[in-house]
């Protein structure tokens, strides 16, 4: 028998198999059904018993073995095949990616729901209102009654029926007063219109008031509040400094300037070298104007707020000039994204 | 109000350094604005007398002068076309040293030598007049140091304080005032100048009546005689004024200016020869007119108060003065006006005419009603001490019971303390009003704390609430000595809609379709209003601040395209933009202000990469925009090709929802494109409540068994919509269809001219069982029978 000399023939033919179809066209012709070896187990019935179980044995350990070196052979051919295909798979990774359009809001916007999100984590309601008011919603209810010289500070857009673009989102704080009783608590963000262009002053811009009316609210209240919104709002632990002012619908009444995010109060451009920047105006309601929105004074008292939110916008990442707010150039919005 | 700080100072000195000042100032409420300085140094000037003035031999402009020092006579060139003998002026010496450092030295003019130079007071830093040298008035000696004649009076290196007063503080509109306030804050008295009244002279008077006694409870009036005019203003009180921002005019003005100034009571003079009869004080009448002091001819309403003659009005009450009446430099008999106009009467007067002044900047806000009697005794002899003349008696017109009264008003400690949210004592109560010369009527205390019955002096008629006091003790108590506290409540929990989405929401659904948003005007030029709304008449601004921005917008489309527009013109060649906000549309029912979105794309579809060509954005980048909004809100539009001239007629078309028109989307018609000048966009607009809406979603369940695929190809005329098709197919084959894809538009080769082939891919599945052959080829036959018979399509 040659059952040596077909397992050399065999192993020799598996070690030159350069590939997997090879490989496995060298295991039919030594292991198919018609191979070699499998020919070698056919013709055992020809041997004496005695010799059958010796020879059937060594065939099947030539079996074992070719199979053996099949399988090595066969990963290591697969691995060089995968080898192969990844090198062939391979990109140039500092290509740019495909990227999906990315929009953005503009930063006004994400000041104002910056705004909006810490007051109504304080269970503060959002109150949104139109902006072609009347006399009576934007002056004659806030306690300014006509030819008050405090309607000089609202530089008004009439139209011609007597109704106005509303110079402060106020009006949206008596209409709540009207239609609800307290406890109040709500901020009026929106767009409000004044006749006045220049670097800091655009004829729209947007503001956002707050209203707390409630059983025993305090001056004090107020200054609590008003600090913690500027200091959450600039994440940073500014000083803050109320200087007495005067509103027609609040009393007492403040300005409230707080220490320049920029120098942190060193003095710079920013802040033109006061180390403080003006950003609020608020004060207790005037009972007048509770009185006038049906509220009773001696059960209930409240406070006020209202700024700029394109000046906090501004101060929050660091634009320099108002007007660039509503360019609306998409190099410049791009950038908020 | 601008004023002198060493003016300020000379009434009340608190051992503050000037910025401390300023800053308590300012933090008590009264703004300052800014500062500059009131004066520049020099040194070397002293008051020369010109002896003699000839004419340059050799220069038409130039006179040669012979100034005297009162020790020495020195010739000097000048061509000060004022320099005249027998005038004091500033002589600055030679070795003299002028603000900007400018040194004087011997000089030779035109061949004549000139030993000093004589000045105009932009040279010396007093003030902007440099039309002539200054004329000094005969009162300075001369041979006297002008630097230390001024200093002497208010010290050079004086700053003027621009304040920027509030509506409520009116009583702090003067030097009298503000003292008062610094000496209420620093708890130091003030040195008031004594006020003298003035003796008649002379028995002349003019009859003055008051109708209007509400609108002018307190008209005072004072004839001087044989004033001199010629002659000029002091120094020290020229210096004064313009320390204070006001111009010399002539010395009547001068000395009304100065009261107004110093004690904030506006006064006016007459030139009594041109009053004809009497003074009476009334509302005006139909009819009336006035050319005032500053030339301008005007109509007087009859909501005016007016200062009238026999002949008519000489003076809009309050504001300003008429032409024919006002003192000229041959007046030799006056009028003095002192008066108390309410506030109510006056405001609103000036900006009717488009005026603002001083007086009626100070009667708007209020004048303290007690003060006019001894104003017009002080401005009596300031005036005589300067021009001369005979006081005549006081003519006075009063109304007692016209006068605000201020009234008692009480402050009740417990809700002092409830209102600042702080523990004040009584004892600091009592103080503060002591210092505000708040006079206490009575005061009682139990056991909610004590109470103060207030009667607030005549120059504090702002305060007429318990609110008022709170306000007036908190402000000496110091804002920033109230503590800190956060309101205690319990709000309730948040109610979050199930059928509606947030504007936040809205806008983010924006951002991740790739769109940045935008904020536009909400007034806009009406040309481009017309051009995108030509059958809207907008609500108009009477008075915009410029034509551009005057009319309300009735649809967001315009701004959106000039912001494409703006863009492009900045090399911004593709983009997506979005804008949120209202829109006014004026209707038979009245205004309605209708929150909108809206959008515009331009340019490329994609930003230009190396794995694929960029092309143009078209008309399905906009409508898959709106399409995806609708989905988003769980709603299903329709879209109906429409014509309104504003879009491209064959790109263009309606947004419908529940048979509602709710929106459109197009390309911008090219007519309007070029009109506009802007390269082709596309923009949409709905209304956002409808997108605002979100349907509630609830499951159903997804099918366990195979879904097949089935692809038809079908031929219909071109005129035959592809929704319509695909509406056909989805009626046809019922509940099995649960996706359908137009894949495919193919028209040319092959098909008729006049027709289509659409592409359709059905995907078909059942809830409860797996589809057989024989049922995916019945529904398939279904689609191709019904879309036979309703668009004559044909297999292909």
């Amino acid at each position: 028998m040659d059952i040596e000399d077909i397992l050399q023939r065999g192993q020799q033919q598996v070690a030159q198999a350069t590939d997997l179809r090879a490989l496995d066209d060298v295991r039919v012709e030594f292991l198919g059904k018609k191979g070699e070896l499998t020919a070698l187990l056919k013709q055992l019935g020809g041997l004496d018993a005695e010799e059958r179980p010796k020879v059937g044995a060594l065939i099947n350990q030539a079996k074992v073995a070719l199979q053996d070196d099949i399988n090595q052979r066969k990963e290591l051919l697969q691995q060089q095949e995968l080898a192969q295909t990844l090198q062939a798979d391979t990109v140039d990774v500092t290509l740019p990616g495909r990227q999906p359009q990315q929009g953005g809001l503009h930063p006004v916007t994400q000041a104002m729901y910056r705004i909006e999100d810490i007051f109504t984590g304080a269970g503060y309601q959002v109150v949104a209102g139109r902006e072609i008011e009347n006399d009576y919603y934007n002056f004659a209810a806030l306690n300014i009654p006509s030819h008050h010289p405090a309607r000089a500070m609202h530089d008004t857009f009439y139209f011609g029926d007597g109704t106005l673009l509303r110079t402060h989102t106020s009006p949206s704080q008596v209409h709540t007063m009207e239609q609800q009783a307290p406890p109040i608590r709500v901020i009026c963000p929106g767009r409000v219109y004044r006749r006045d262009s220049d670097l800091t002053h655009s004829p729209m811009f947007h503001q956002v008031e707050g209203l707390v009316v409630d059983e025993g609210i305090s001056f004090a209240d107020l200054k609590g509040t008003v600090i913690d919104f500027l200091q959450r709002f600039f994440e940073k632990d500014l000083a803050v400094q109320f200087r007495p002012s005067y509103f027609p619908f609040t009393e007492p009444s403040a300005e409230v300037d707080v220490q320049c995010v920029h120098c942190m109060g060193k003095g710079c451009r920013v802040c033109s070298h006061t180390g403080w920047l003006e950003v609020m105006g608020c004060g207790l309601v005037h009972p007048n104007v509770l009185t006038m929105s049906g509220i009773d004074t001696e059960v209930h008292s409240g406070f006020a707020f209202g700024f700029g939110v394109d000046r906090l916008a501004m101060l929050l990442f660091e634009v320099d000039d108002l007007r660039l707010f509503f360019d609306n150039d998409m190099r410049f919005l791009r950038q908020f994204a | 109000m601008k004023f002198s700080e060493a003016w300020l100072r000379q009434w009340v000195d608190p051992t503050l350094e000037r910025d401390a000042l300023l800053q308590q100032l300012t933090m008590a409420g009264l703004e300052v604005d800014g500062t500059e300085p009131a004066a520049q140094v020099f040194s070397g000037v002293v008051v020369g007398c010109i002896e003699q003035a000839e004419q340059h031999p050799d220069a038409d402009k130039l006179q040669v002068c012979q100034v005297s020092d009162g020790k020495e006579t020195f010739q000097v060139v000048c061509g000060a076309p004022n320099a005249r003998a027998g005038l004091l002026t500033a002589f600055a010496k030679v070795g003299a040293v002028l603000p900007d450092n400018f040194k004087i030295k011997k000089a030779k003019l035109r061949g004549v030598e000139s030993f000093g130079m004589l000045c105009s007071a932009s040279e010396l830093g007093l003030g902007d007049d440099h039309n002539g040298i200054m004329e000094l008035g005969n009162a300075l000696s001369v041979g006297s140091d002008v630097a230390q004649t001024i200093g002497d009076e208010l010290p050079l290196d004086d700053i003027t304080v621009d304040l920027d007063l509030t509506p409520n503080r009116g009583d702090c509109l003067s030097i009298k005032g503000l003292a008062r306030e610094v000496g209420v804050l620093n708890n130091l008295p003030v040195s008031y100048p004594e006020i003298v009244p003035v003796a008649n002279q002379s028995d002349r008077i003019l009859p003055i009546q008051v109708q209007a006694k509400a609108q002018c409870p307190r008209y005072l009036g004072r004839v001087i005689e044989d004033v001199d005019l010629s002659r000029p203003t002091p120094l020290w009180m020229s210096e004064r004024l313009r320390r204070c921002g006001l111009r010399c005019i002539d010395p009547v003005v001068d000395v009304t200016n100065y009261l107004l100034i110093e004690q904030g009571q506006p006064m006016h003079a007459f030139d009594l020869s041109r009053l004809n009869q009497g003074i009476d004080v009334r509302m005006a009448q139909p009819g009336d007119k006035l050319t005032l002091l500053d030339g301008q001819d005007v109509e007087i309403d009859a909501d005016t108060l007016v200062i009238a003659d026999a002949s008519g009005p000489v003076a809009i009450a309050g504001v300003m003065g008429g032409a024919h009446s006002g003192v000229q430099s041959d007046t030799q008999d006056l009028l003095l006006e002192c008066a108390f106009f309410s506030p109510l009467a006056i405001a609103g007067t000036a900006r009717r005419y488009g005026l603002h002044t001083d007086a009626s900047h100070r009667y708007e806000r209020g004048v303290d009603s007690q003060l006019q009697e001894a104003a017009l005794q002080r401005a009596t002899q300031l005036l005589i001490d300067i021009v001369g003349g005979k006081p005549g008696p006081i003519i006075a017109a009063v109304s007692e019971s016209d006068l605000p009264a201020n009234t008692t008003v009480t402050l009740r400690q417990g809700r002092l303390q409830n209102t600042l949210g702080v523990e004040i004592d009584a004892a600091t109560v009592d103080e503060a009003l002591a210092r505000l010369d708040f006079a206490v009527s009575v005061r009682t205390e139990n056991d909610a704390g004590v109470q103060w019955h207030v009667l607030p002096p005549s120059h504090r008629f702002d305060i007429a609430l318990e609110a008022d006091l709170v306000e007036e003790v908190c402000r000496i108590y110091g804002y920033n000595n109230i503590p800190s506290t956060v309101p205690q409540a319990r709000p309730p929990l948040a109610t979050v809609p199930l059928e509606k989405h947030s504007e936040v929401q809205l806008k983010q659904q924006f951002v991740r379709l790739g769109f940045n948003e935008v904020i536009t005007y909400s007034f806009i030029d009406p040309q481009w209003q017309l051009a995108f709304d030509p059958n809207c008449a907008p609500l108009q601004l009477t008075n915009p601040m410029s034509s551009e921005q005057s009319v309300m917008r009735t649809t967001l489309l315009p701004g959106l395209v000039q912001v494409a527009k703006n863009n492009c013109l900045r090399q911004q060649t593709s983009g997506r933009a979005f804008e949120t906000g209202l829109v006014f549309l004026p209707q038979d029912e009245g205004l309605v202000q209708r929150p909108m979105l809206g959008g515009v794309l331009w340019g490329d579809r994609a930003v230009e990469g190396w794995h694929e060509n960029s092309s143009p954005v078209d008309f399905f980048d906009a409508k898959g925009i709106v399409e995806a909004l609708c989905l988003w809100s769980g709603q299903e539009a329709s879209f109906k090709p429409m014509s309104d001239g504003v879009l491209h007629p064959g790109q263009s078309a309606e947004v419908v929802i529940d048979d509602q028109v709710v929106g459109r989307v197009g390309l911008l018609h090219p007519q309007l494109q070029a009109q506009i000048d802007v390269p082709p966009v596309f923009v949409f607009e709905l209304q956002s409540d409808v997108v605002l809406a979100k349907v509630q979603r609830r499951h159903q369940s997804v099918s366990r068994f195979p879904q097949v695929r089935r692809d038809l190809a079908v031929v219909v005329r071109q005129e035959v919509p592809a929704a319509a098709v695909l509406n056909t197919v989805r009626k046809a084959v019922g509940e099995h269809l649960v996706d359908i894809r137009l894949f495919d538009v193919y028209e040319g080769e092959g098909i008729d001219s006049n027709e289509k082939s659409l592409a359709l891919g059905l995907t078909l599945q059942s809830q409860t069982t797996t589809l057989s052959d024989a049922e995916i080829n019945a529904l398939a036959d279904a689609a191709l029978q019904a879309l036979q018979q309703n668009h004559s399509a044909r297999q292909r």
